[in-house]
């Protein structure tokens, strides 16, 4: 068993309620915080700690903070982004639903660190009943005293408000978020100037991950060296990682990030094996907007070498032979998948999910999804390839958030590694109508279960 | 103006505009057009829309341009029960597309249709995070996970019997 810092209370009956979390030794850490701690020691612990953010992009935590502008007389926001909606993704869902008090202890501690009295969770509306849940927990919290004015007699004060959003993958990017969270649409904004000097209602913010936030708890209660002994190198501490796809136990796993993406996969502990007896076949390891790597790529590098679940060993290789450790959601595809027809679901998505902003992200998503459905329903041309793969890369960059790498990257990665695939749906006609191009050599050498 | 909101109703507005500071009320408009859309039948009707802006005090095209970018709005009418099939990669490499097409023939209704009788809409969504436990459709506030034809027809069954014993 792998060390858990978040989900070791996960499966305690009824560690929702407050009554349980509190007996649980919940709270003890922000009681810490507030009464034996200083603004900069907690920041000083979170940078120590080298956690870095759990939304996708992976920036130090602890560096953000520190960015925070603090004018005269002007207040500031912590902002807690919940909008969890990268296909692959639903481990912010995880923490919200179960250990609902212990993002709050988290968002306490973190707002206290940021002199934030209005603290808000912008989560997507879908995961209204996760709404609900913090909303009581919110309640229960602030009549013991936790939230409210002038906490355990320390002067702060700090409100947590829950804000539901209405169905925009967009507003994961965190300008978006701010838009959306001032009512408007989610058009993200151009930076400079960063949120942590003009944000929400233009004041200083914060905005961070669910996860980033939670994980605030573990560290300030063992202290930002110790928690940064675990994990290896600059992937410390543990992250959260929603499997599912083909394989026998999807689910949410807390992995300390020494394990091997093999050991990940095929041990009971985790994914517990590809499902009915199948062959891995291909994996988007940290959700849908990063590199599809094939079988024979993602067990081990280009090296050679064993593959490890973090951010550098996932990245190794960069994407001509590697991936990223992104937002952990881990995609697993078994031998019956097409990858044309994945690539078409990934690129329809971003089509849908683009704000319109940007004429290359715009367009340029509507053109690739045009394109792809043109090959999976048989009627593709060899140029159409090419014609893909130029479209994606004027898109790469050109945009004014990262939405448009997001949607270029999948269909990049599934060109690369898996071109003869794209090739023979275009030689075939009427037999890739009816039957897939299997498994071939991605998984050479294929993998045998011990 | 007609549309109102009940006492209730405009006590959880008050409860939701209460969370932003003085002044910035209007970042109150997205929990707020999922009020009027739970309130007002299930959808936005331009009236509905107009109401809102009176009462955050903006203007009506900035409710419209809200209400147009956002995919939970509905800008018609839709039936009882909404279910919304997600068709994104996880579930699609989950078997979404068995079920979407067991949901079509079982109402007899195709994507973004409602039935004669007006009990379930069926719309095809991206992502809603449930990707462990596909394949997976949303009815109202609650998830509908590891869908099989057999659970489609229970929950068919089950909506039904609702709205039998409501009338």
């Amino acid at each position: 068993m792998g060390v858990k810092l978040l989900l070791e209370k996960a499966n305690v009956p009824g560690i929702r309620t407050y009554d349980v979390y509190r007996r649980e030794g919940g709270y003890a850490t922000a009681e810490k915080a507030l009464k034996e701690m200083t603004i900069e020691s907690i920041v000083e612990e979170v940078k120590k700690s080298g956690l870095r953010g759990r939304g996708g992009a992976g920036f130090p935590a602890g560096m953000k903070w520190s960015f925070i502008a603090k004018p005269e007389g002007v207040p500031r926001h912590l902002v807690c982004n919940a909008d969890e909606s990268e296909p692959g993704t639903f481990k912010d869902r995880y923490l919200m639903e179960f250990l609902p008090h212990l993002l709050l202890e988290g968002l306490l501690i973190s707002s206290f660190a940021l002199g934030s009295n209005d603290t808000y969770i912008y989560i997507r509306g879908e995961y209204a009943w996760v709404a609900d849940i913090l909303e009581e927990a919110i309640v229960e919290a602030t009549k013991n005293g936790w939230l409210g004015k002038n906490i355990l007699g320390t002067g702060f004060d700090c409100m947590i408000h829950v804000h539901r959003g209405a169905g925009a993958y967009i507003c994961g990017e965190e300008t978006a978020l701010i838009e959306s969270l001032e009512g408007k649409r989610g058009n993200p904004r151009i930076k400079p100037p960063f949120p942590a000097i003009q944000g929400l209602w233009m004041r200083p913010t914060v905005v961070n991950n669910v996860e980033t936030l939670a994980a605030v708890v573990p560290i300030i209660k063992m202290g930002g060296d110790e928690y940064a002994k675990i994990g290896v190198g600059r992937s410390t501490g543990t992250k959260l990682i929603s499997a599912c796809g083909n394989i026998n136990k999807p689910g949410v796993y807390e992995i300390d990030m020494t394990i091997s993406v093999e050991d990940f996969i095929y041990s009971d502990e985790y994914c517990g094996g590809i499902a009915n007896g199948k062959k891995l076949k291909a994996c988007i390891p940290g959700g849908s907007s990063v590199p599809i790597l094939p079988a024979n790529l993602l067990l081990k590098t280009a090296k050679g070498e064993t593959r490890y679940m973090n951010y550098e060993s996932l990245s190794d290789g960069g994407f001509a032979t590697g991936s990223m450790m992104g937002s952990g959601g881990f995609i697993i595809l078994d031998e019956d998948q097409c990858i044309v027809k994945n690539t078409l679901t990934l690129a329809r998505f971003y089509r849908h999910e683009s704000c319109g902003q940007c004429s290359p992200c715009r367009e340029g998503t509507g053109w690739m999804e045009k394109i792809l459905q043109k090959i999976e329903s048989g009627k593709g041309e060899v140029s159409d390839i090419d014609l893909l793969w130029d479209i994606q890369r004027k898109i790469e960059g050109n945009t004014i958030c990262p939405l448009g790498d997001a949607a270029a990257w999948p269909v990049a990665a599934a060109i690369r590694h898996f071109r003869d695939e794209f090739e023979w749906h275009i030689h075939n006609r009427e037999l890739s109508q009816t039957s897939n191009f299997g498994l071939q050599h991605y998984a050479d050498p294929i993998h045998v279960p011990a | 103006m007609s549309l109102q909101f009940n006492n209730e109703q405009m006590t959880e507005f008050k409860r939701l505009v209460a969370r932003y500071p003085e002044g910035k009320q209007k970042s109150a408009l997205l929990p707020v057009l999922h009020l009027a859309q739970d309130s007002f039948g299930g959808w936005l009707t331009t009236e509905a829309m107009d109401y809102v802006s009176v009462l955050l005090n903006i203007e009506p095209i900035e409710v419209y341009e809200v209400a147009t970018f956002y995919s939970m709005y509905n800008l018609k009418p839709v039936g009882k029960f909404v279910f919304e099939v997600c068709q994104t990669g996880p579930c699609m490499i989950s078997g979404s597309e068995n079920i979407i097409t067991y949901i079509q023939q079982q109402l007899g209704i195709k994507p973004g249709e409602t039935t004669q009788d007006g009990i379930f809409t069926l719309k095809l969504v991206e992502c809603l995070g449930a990707c462990g436990y596909a394949p997976m459709m949303q009815v109202g506030k609650i998830y509908r996970e590891h869908l099989t034809k057999e659970k489609v027809d229970a929950i068919i069954a089950e909506y039904r019997m609702q709205v039998a014993a409501k009338n």
